[in-house]
């Protein structure tokens, strides 16, 4: 047991006698939660749209102004020719073509009905849904305004309507902030706790310091606890240090149980260490850990279901994330942080994650070898 | 005191296609330096890392202490001290917290076994604040001995550790190392440097994998057959092809500004030789006869093996 403790204490000198470690460890979450979290919103502002109004009557003004007021669009262009608009859209300069045409209001009065045409840049999807959302709430708005102005209030109380009202639940002001932050929270938890135990031992080996080490009669169970518990605590420190920096800076609601948030954080790390010790007990050098790492990373946090929803993968995508360590923890995260899940609600992905933490570090030790 | 500390029997170990070692047996007795002195490449980092347990030989057994290096690693990872050819102890630590890093795995202190590296640990000790990355290939060899030795091992390996390190400081080394042999413990060292074998008890030459011969340093000089003469003169290159073609001659090897020839008792006189090599237009022709060095008989030993 003692010689566990002289390990950590000498991996604690190393890490704090890396001039870059505390940089590292202060600043880069602070970064990284002030750039991310600001940065990845899926929220669409200022969306770009050309107007050509071929009607030009008051009906179409009242279109235009309803789209005006709307905080997600800016009129920046007008003219009357599809092709200018079209040239626009090419160049990037506008997101968006609404297209009024001639005898609009005419065919209102008269037909009951009139048509206009939007035309969305779909070179993002995503946002083209979005553009696409936003502008047909418009159209129905003006559509409703129509209704009251042209009918008799007799007429009006006696047609049917279904009113549909609708509440925002875990997130009432649809805060994206609030949904990014236990998220990016994991992020960053994950590649302190994965880089640096990574790194580690395949550091010893390149450096050459492990052949030392292996003549010593240190037991390897020994060696691996010693140099994965400085990382376990560090890792831990950093979560709580994320979560003061989302309480203060972003005022992120924590409904749920601290216990319970680092409760599951306490497991989920020693998920990502088992994985970064075995990466190094199989590469030799550091440069081979840390691409052989990176891609891991990368497919791990794409798949998380931080950026896109797991829901919308297709089947096998979303049976390959059963592996995905980080796609449970955020899960229990947004559940514990947002919805104020208890134990009993994550019970499914804290079991699934102390089965992945058992099972990965018992490989690695297997793995790990003193002798060749 | 004559009871075998170190038994290698029929030892071979492969790199793939490569045979590292082939089939070595040795006996190294308590309290013994034994060195091995061979070029690189010859098998000794191998031999020292099945001795340490560190891999596992492909055939033959070795013991250490009467332990198994396979079967029993683990006791002898606590008598052993292995000082590895490369430099392998933490660059970032202060020469104070590597000493006592490796004193406290080993489940000692610095203070217990002060009396055994205080010759060494006294001359690295007004730097025992610095880390061991900035100190001088010198004093890092020292410092790798003191953690070697901190546990006060019965058996010390080291693995070339005077490569690399200045003239004056291999010699102190050597001189810790013949006074560590009052403390009775067995010291095996590998040097590609000849003129360390004779500060050795006894020394195996190895190469190829093999060894070639084991024996006390002043009988391998003994043992030497032929007569030696250091040869000079102002053409050195031309000096060595020229005397090669000179008939009688057995073999002719650069050492320094010197050829040593080699050549069996027939008569042969310098006189011949210096004409001959005037005749060939050399100038400032200097013959004289020399003592052979184990260098000499390393080099005459691995040309009749070939």
């Amino acid at each position: 047991m003692n010689t566990i403790l002289f390990i950590i204490q000498k991996e604690f000198i190393q890490v704090f006698r890396n001039r870059m470690m505390l940089p590292i460890i202060f600043v880069v979450p602070l970064i990284q939660l002030i750039i991310l979290v600001h940065a990845t919103t899926f929220e669409m502002k200022n969306i770009k749209v050309s107007v050509i109004d071929l009607d030009m009557s008051s009906s179409s003004r009242k279109m235009i102004s309803k789209f005006e007021g709307s905080p997600f669009f800016i009129v920046s262009h007008t003219s009357f020719s599809d092709k200018e608009a079209q040239k626009e859209m090419k160049k990037g300069n506008v997101d968006m073509i609404l297209h009024i045409p001639y005898g609009f209001e005419r065919r209102l009065v008269k037909e009951n009905t009139a048509k206009v045409q939007v035309i969305i840049n779909a070179i993002n999807g995503a946002s083209a849904g979005l553009i696409n959302a936003y502008s047909m709430m418009i159209i129905l708005d003006f559509n409703r305004e129509l209704l009251v102005e042209f009918l008799s209030p007799a007429m009006l109380a006696s047609t049917r309507n279904i009113n549909v009202s609708t509440s925002y639940w875990y997130n009432p002001k649809l805060n994206y902030k609030t949904y990014m932050v236990p998220g990016i929270l994991c992020l960053l938890v994950t590649i302190i706790a994965f880089l640096l135990s990574g790194m580690n031992i395949v550091r010893e080996k390149e450096i050459g310091t492990i052949e030392q080490i292996n003549v010593t009669p240190i037991r390897k169970v020994q060696f691996i606890a010693g140099k994965l518990l400085p990382f376990w605590i560090i890792a831990l420190f950093e979560l709580a240090f994320g979560l003061i920096i989302g309480k203060l800076l972003f005022s992120i609601p924590i409904i749920g149980s601290l216990w319970l948030i680092f409760l599951s954080a306490a497991v989920y790390i020693f998920v990502i260490l088992g994985f970064g010790l075995l990466i190094s007990t199989m590469t030799n050098t550091q440069q081979q850990s840390m691409l052989v790492s990176f891609f891991f990373m990368v497919i791990f946090i794409l798949m998380s279901g931080l950026f896109t929803s797991i829901e919308s993968m297709p089947v096998w995508a979303q049976n390959l994330d059963r592996i995905n360590p980080i796609a449970y923890f955020i899960r229990i995260m947004r559940m514990v942080m947002l919805k104020g899940s208890d134990f009993h609600d994550i019970r499914d992905s804290f079991y699934s994650l102390v089965v992945y933490a058992l099972a990965i570090i018992s490989f690695a030790v297997w793995r790990y070898r003193k002798v060749t | 005191m004559e009871n075998p500390s170190i038994i290698v029997r029929n030892i071979s170990r492969s790199y793939g296609s490569v045979k590292a070692l082939d089939d070595i047996s040795f006996e190294i007795l308590k309290g013994e330096l034994f060195g091995f002195i061979g070029p690189d490449g010859a098998g000794k980092t191998t031999l020292f890392r099945i001795l340490a347990t560190l891999l596992l030989p492909d055939e033959g057994t070795a013991s250490v202490e009467g332990l198994d290096v396979v079967k029993d690693f683990k006791k002898i990872r606590k008598i052993l001290g292995y000082m590895p050819g490369r430099f392998s102890l933490y660059m970032d630590l202060s020469v104070e917290e590597n000493l006592s890093f490796y004193a406290t795995i080993f489940g000692t202190t610095i203070e217990e076994n002060y009396n055994l590296i205080k010759d060494i640990y006294r001359q690295i000790e007004p730097f025992k604040k610095r880390k061991a990355g900035q100190l001088s290939g010198g004093m890092k060899q020292k410092l790798a001995l003191c953690c070697a030795l901190i546990h006060k091992p019965a058996v010390i390996f080291l693995d070339e550790p005077t490569t690399g390190v200045d003239a004056v400081s291999r010699m102190e080394f050597w001189e810790m190392l013949r006074r560590l042999k009052e403390s009775n413990i067995t010291i095996m060292v590998s040097t590609p440097y000849m003129d360390e074998a004779s500060l050795c008890d006894r020394v195996a030459l190895i190469q190829d994998g093999k060894i070639m011969k084991i024996s006390k340093p002043d009988e391998i000089v003994a043992d030497y057959r032929h007569e030696l003469w250091a040869v000079r003169s102002g053409r050195f290159f031309e000096l060595l092809s020229d005397l090669r073609a000179y008939p009688g001659i057995h073999s002719v090897h650069a050492f320094g500004q010197a050829a040593h020839v080699a050549f069996d008792k027939s008569g042969m006189t310098a006189e011949d030789l210096r004409k001959y090599l005037i005749n060939n237009r050399h100038k400032d022709v200097v013959i004289e006869e020399i003592k052979p060095t184990i260098e000499d008989c390393f080099m005459e030993l691995m040309s009749s093996e070939k």
